[in-house]
This record gives structure tokens, C-alpha cells and sequence, in this order.
């Protein structure tokens, strides 16, 4: 897994409520069996005017002005400012790849959907819960200076505004620990398969039907 | 000490470890995949060089991209050669490892949240998840199930389990009884309307109260799977008899002995009396009404009754202009009666509605009508095979089929349009389906979600009815 340390980007505003993951990456492009490539088809049908197909040629499609990805000034955006209930809809975690290979490396909200929110760990995006205040006044920041940057600082788990302002956020001890040093949860837990073959070895006491 | 909730009861019984911050190692008894969310998890696994911890919990079918039409060409008949791939590596991916998969022309295949219950692979008292948010629906067993993410599905494969924390508990009770032609799908659309989308986020809801006790096991999987689109990954309704009568015999289900045992160890799987719920919802059955979703977020509902809300009542600015995007998606108009949309298809089937009683309850109200002729298509999508099979050997597909509607092979279909089944642009569809999103049935399509029998006496009209008056007439 990609780490997560500090990052500094320039941040584009999505300014509507549930956006949920059919409208984060469309079910056409599930059809996938890989893991990348998601970047180009990121709010599809948001960004684009016409409809699109898994093995089309994105570069040569008509895009949407009005979608705010497409506007000259979030060009190269890299933090996704956001409303609340982010992200919910299916488990899909073509979502969090579709971020990530777009290059978005955070993201701020008021709330995320629970399996959007942790999916996104799991791929080094850091989904970051600020207050609905705060957030609504990042969003006229944002939009009142062109250009407008965040840092991110995980290890002090704080987003710093360009006067030097900064906004505490909550995280847990073990996601910002795999988010720091980029781990595999998997090889964290295969560390604890001792306490696995213990586990089974009780239950098949007390639960024989689960082993049979 | 204060009683345990159910969900407090079930994550008890499968921590394995835990953590000073509240993060545990929670061990999984049923792992459930299918083609959408696997591939990317079992490619990871290869490239780790590590194996599945064990491979006889893991149970597996096609259900997203299978077409519903013939079938008798076998996988190779799938048009899509993405599709067709996503498939193939299921398959491959199954085979290669010894994970029981039940294959697109195997009769037991189906939609997965379908095919566990009917199999007895769900159990009360389990663990179940799967790549796929409507893992909820396995709770009305009061198993703790939830959807995953692909990196998690690695994970279970990798060690029988997920690194968790523990969800807040809450109990939406339904008190009272439910009127005639008002389904578990109203239930869930009300709790949805009630709570909204975010309600139950870091919840696990149980739902509970006599209206939910009365309602049969295949109506509780109805709630349950609905619970996501209320923001909870887990929903939860606890054993009672009618839990213990629908698992026995199934070919998964404990034998002999073991049934015995099972079942004595399943009677606590209920809250108790003294338990603490974080957040109480109390919702009256006599206030339920057939519900229709109108905007694009399954909060979005009314009653079949009402009129399509105003933004300009609306005073929350955040709330009146997603009002004002929804209508204009939906192309509707403020304050337009429900039963005034004109509809162009009707979609009866996914994993909230195409089990046998919900195929039984659509079949009544068409029963000897015929479908209205301004509607392009009316689809009736079983859930899977044994559904079919079942639906077909009381002759409920002749009755669809006579009615105008066409009857069709087990699968997702129309309810995320990944297989040929779609939406047009700018069409309107009676689905009764989980998810009314933007685009979701297809590029620009518009759904309406509602129960069974409130779609199929929309096919007959042609627009919205309420069903009470055809019930009752």
C-alpha cells in the first residue's frame, strides 16, 4: 500500500450531499478485473456528456464544462473537498481506486459512508471528517481563491490552510500506523494466525456445525 | 452489568483479538463472492504467494453480469467479452482453488444474497460477508453480515478474517400492525424516509417490535438488505421460530445431532431484556403506507398518496437544491401526484425482491390482466434457479407471461444494468430493486423503487396505483 505521510495539493470543491459510488465510478467499468486504469472514467457520467464504455479512449470524448473536475483551475487537483454521506452506495472499491488513480490522495467531508470510508485506507487515500461548519467554509475559501491549497499532515493529524491555520482531525491509532508506513494489513494479521488456530479450536468446541 | 444487544452477542462470540484502539481481529464463518468484487482479491493473493485460510467456508456464484436471456451456450454466450472475462475468472479463480461454486447453468446459481439463505449456507449466529453492500440481507438470520471491500475479501481469504470496530447499536422497533397491501419493502422505504440515507452510518440497526415478527423470513431479508441504504452496513432481526423452521433441511444446514445442538445455541440469539440500544427509532406500523421512491436517493420516498415534494418549501439549502437536481433528473415536476408518472418499463427482481413469495405477490395482482401498452418491457427476473424452478412448478411464469411480462434467468439484471438489461435515457421504471442513484439502471434511466405487487399493478396501469385500491376492490 502506497504511504501517507505528508501531502500538499491543490483542492477541488464537489459541492453535493450522498454522492454515492454508482456516480464515483459507474457499473459499466466493474467489469474489470484489474485493479487500475479507473482514472479516466472517475464521475463518468458527471464528467462526460456522452456515455461510456470500458474499452473506449476517454481523451477522445466530450467532456462536461460544468463539472466542476473538468474547470481549468482544478486542474491537477489532488484533495477532494466534499458534503456528507460520501461515498455510500455499494461496497464497490473500484471507488477508492478510481480516486486514487485520478490522483486524488485525500479527501475532506463532514461523513463518509462506512465502506466507502474504510476502503479508502486500505489504498493510501486518507478520507479526512472535519465539522459541517468548517467544511462549508473551506468550501467559500475554495472557491474565492484560485489555486487554493491544503497541506495534509498525518503524523500530526492536521489539513493546514495556506495562513497557516490549522484543522485537528480524528484517526484511529491502527489506520494511521498502516497509513504512515504504507502496510499490508494482511501480513499484519497472519502475524496473529497462532490466535486464529486458537480461536477455531474453541469454537469447533462450542459450534461443531461451523466446521463440518 | 447491563444485558447484551444481538450484535453485542455476535461480536463476542467471534473476537479473536483486539486492540487498545477498538480495532479487532473478527473471525469469518461465511464468505460469499461473486464475479464484480473477487478478481482483483484472488489476483492479490497469487501475487502474495499466500493460500486461502479455509477454503470450505467460501461459497461462490455468478450473479452481476450473467445475461437473463438463453443461456444454453454456456459462459461462452455471454455477448460482452468484458463481461464474459470477469465470469470466466470466477470460475478459474473457483476451480483452481476448490471453492464451491455454483456455476451460470447449474440450477442452484443465483443472486448471492438469493442462494446462501436458500441454501442454508447462511446460519443464524454466523459471521457472513461478501464483496457486495447488500450483505445486510443475511442478518434477518441474526448473523452479523456485512459488505466488504476487494481488499478485504483478500483479507478473509488470506486469514478467515477482518480487522473491525465495533458499530454502534441501534433498534428500530415497528410497533402495531401492518395495514393490507403495506410489504416488509414499504417497512424498510418508511425506516429510509424516517432516518434517511446517513441514519444508521456506524450502526448495526436490529429491527425489531411485533410488525417485524410478523413479517416472514423472506420479508425480514427484504428489511435487512435495505439496511445499507439506510447507511448501516448491518441489519438485524432476531431468531424466533420462524428462523429455525425456514434453515431446517436446507443442504447446508447442520444434521442430525448437530441440529439439536445448533438450535439450542441459536434461542440466544436475541437482545436482552435489559440490553442498551446507543439510539432507539420507535416507528408506528398504522403510519406505513405502499411506498414510492421519487428523486434519486432511496430517501426520496413518499406514499403512493402523496404529491412529489416542493423545493421551494424547503429551507435547508443543502437539502432543496439535491430536491431540485433530483426532480430535474427525474423529470418531474413539484408538487405532481406519484400516481401521475408514466412509466415505460417495470423491473421486478434483485436481491430485496425475487424470492418466491415476493414472485408470488407480483403474480396475484397480474394474475388473468394484461400489462399496460404504453409500457416498452416488464421483467420478472427470478433470484435464482431453485426460485425459478419453484415459481414455475406453481405456475407463476405462465401468469407473467400471459399477463404481457417476460420471464427470464436468474441474475442481477436490470437492478445495476451491468448485464444487457437497461434503461434507456429519460426512462421512467418501476423497480424493486435497493438503489435509485443517478444512471443506476442505466445512462440517464429513472427508477422508482417499490414493492412487488405495487410494480406489478403499476405494469397493468401503466403509471402508479395505489395498491390498497385493487386489493380491497
Amino acid at each position: 500500500m502506497k504511504k501517507f505521510t505528508l501531502h500538499e495539493g491543490l483542492v477541488a470543491p464537489l459541492d453535493r450531499a450522498n454522492v454515492d459510488t454508482d456516480m464515483i465510478i459507474p457499473k459499466q467499468f466493474l467489469k474489470s478485473i484489474k485493479r487500475s486504469g479507473f482514472g479516466p472514467n472517475l464521475f463518468d457520467e458527471l464528467r462526460y456528456l456522452d456515455e461510456g464504455q470500458p474499452d473506449q479512449d476517454s481523451s477522445q470524448r466530450p467532456l462536461n464544462p460544468d463539472f466542476v473536475l473538468n474547470k481549468p483551475r482544478y486542474q491537477g487537483c489532488s484533495v477532494l473537498l466534499a458534503r456528507k454521506n460520501f461515498g455510500c452506495g455499494s461496497s464497490r472499491e473500484h471507488a477508492p481506486w478510481a480516486l486514487e488513480d485520478f490522483g486524488i490522495r485525500a479527501i475532506i467531508a463532514p461523513s463518509y459512508a462506512d465502506i466507502f470510508f474504510n476502503n479508502s485506507f486500505k489504498n493510501g487515500l486518507l478520507p479526512i471528517i472535519l465539522d459541517e461548519a468548517i467544511v462549508d467554509s473551506l468550501f467559500q475559501a475554495v472557491e474565492a481563491n484560485e489555486g487554493y491549497q491544503l497541506t495534509i499532515n498525518l503524523e500530526k493529524q492536521v489539513v493546514v490552510k495556506p495562513d497557516g491555520t490549522e484543522l485537528a482531525f480524528e484517526i484511529d491509532a491502527f489506520r494511521k500506523h498502516c497509513l504512515l508506513n504504507g502496510l499490508d494489513d494482511i501480513g499484519l494479521t497472519l502475524e496473529q494466525a497462532d490466535a486464529i488456530k486458537r480461536y477455531e479450536a474453541s469454537r469447533r468446541q462450542t459450534a461443531p456445525w461451523l466446521f463440518s | 452489568m447491563a444485558g447484551k444487544t444481538l450484535y453485542d452477542k455476535l461480536w463476542d462470540d467471534h473476537l479473536v483479538s483486539e486492540n487498545s484502539d477498538g480495532s479487532a481481529l473478527l473471525y469469518i464463518d461465511r464468505h460469499l463472492l461473486h464475479e464484480v468484487t473477487s478478481p482483483q482479491a484472488f489476483e492479490g493473493l497469487r501475487l502474495a504467494g499466500r493460500k486461502p485460510w479455509r477454503i470450505d467456508t467460501n461459497l461462490a456464484t455468478p450473479d452481476h453480469n450473467v445475461q437473463t436471456t438463453d443461456r444454453s451456450g454456456g459462459v461462452d454466450s455471454i455477448v460482452d467479452p468484458i463481461s464474459r472475462i470477469q465470469v470466466k475468472t470466477l470460475d478459474e479463480n473457483c476451480d483452481s482453488y476448490g471453492i464451491t461454486e455454483f456455476k451460470m447453468n447449474d440450477p442452484r446459481q443465483g443472486i448471492v444474497h438469493v442462494v446462501g439463505p436458500e441454501q442454508g449456507a447462511t446460519l443464524p449466529g454466523m459471521t457472513v460477508v461478501c464483496g457486495d453492500s447488500h450483505t445486510a440481507t443475511h442478518g434477518a438470520f441474526a448473523a452479523l453480515a456485512h459488505g466488504i471491500g476487494t481488499s478485504e475479501v483478500e483479507h478473509v481469504l488470506a486469514t478467515q478474517c477482518l480487522i473491525a470496530k465495533k458499530m454502534k447499536n441501534m433498534l428500530i422497533r415497528v410497533t402495531g400492525k401492518l395495514g393490507i397491501g403495506v410489504t416488509a419493502k414499504d417497512v424498510v422505504l418508511h425506516v429510509i424516509g424516517v432516518i434517511g440515507t446517513a441514519g444508521g452510518t456506524g450502526y448495526a440497526i436490529e429491527f425489531g417490535g411485533d410488525a417485524i415478527r410478523s413479517i416472514s423470513m423472506e420479508g425480514r431479508m427484504t428489511i435487512c438488505n435495505m439496511a445499507i441504504e439506510a447507511g448501516a452496513r448491518v441489519g438485524l432481526v432476531a431468531v424466533d421460530q420462524k428462523t429455525i423452521d425456514y434453515v431446517k433441511g436446507r443442504p447446508f444446514a447442520p444434521k442430525a445431532d448437530q441440529w439439536e445442538q445448533a438450535v439450542a445455541a441459536w434461542q440466544n440469539l436475541v437482545s436482552d431484556e435489559d440490553a442498551v440500544f446507543d439510539q432507539i427509532v420507535e416507528i408506528n406500523a398504522e403510519d406505513i403506507y405502499p411506498q414510492v421512491t421519487w428523486g434519486t436517493s432511496p430517501e426520496m420516498v413518499a406514499p403512493v398518496t402523496a404529491l412529489v415534494p416542493d423545493p421551494a418549501e424547503m429551507t435547508d439549502p443543502v437539502k432543496r437544491e439535491g430536491t431540485e437536481r433530483a426532480l430535474h433528473y427525474m423529470g418531474l415536476k413539484p408538487n405532481q401526484k406519484i400516481t401521475d408518472i408514466q412509466l415505460d418499463r417495470v423491473f421486478i427482481g434483485s436481491c430485496t425482491n425475487s424470492r418466491i413469495e415476493d414472485l408470488r405477490e407480483a403474480a396475484a395482482v397480474v394474475k388473468g390482466k394484461k400489462v399496460a401498452s404504453s409500457l416498452k418491457q416488464a421483467l420478472v427476473v427470478p433470484g435464482s434457479g431453485l426460485v425459478k424452478q419453484q415459481a414455475e412448478a406453481e405456475g407463476l411464469d405462465k401468469i407473467f407471461i400471459e399477463a404481457g411480462m417476460e420471464w427470464r434467468e436468474p441474475g442481477c439484471s436490470m437492478c445495476l444494468a451491468m448485464n444487457p438489461d437497461k434503461l434507456g435515457a429519460g426512462e421512467h421504471c418501476a423497480s424493486t430493486s435497493n438503489r435509485n442513484f443517478e444512471g443506476r439502471q442505466g445512462f440517464g434511466g429513472r427508477t422508482h423503487l417499490v414493492s412487488p405487487a405495487m410494480a406489478a399493478a403499476a405494469a397493468v396501469a401503466g403509471h402508479f396505483v395505489d395498491i390498497r385500491d385493487i386489493i380491497s376492490a
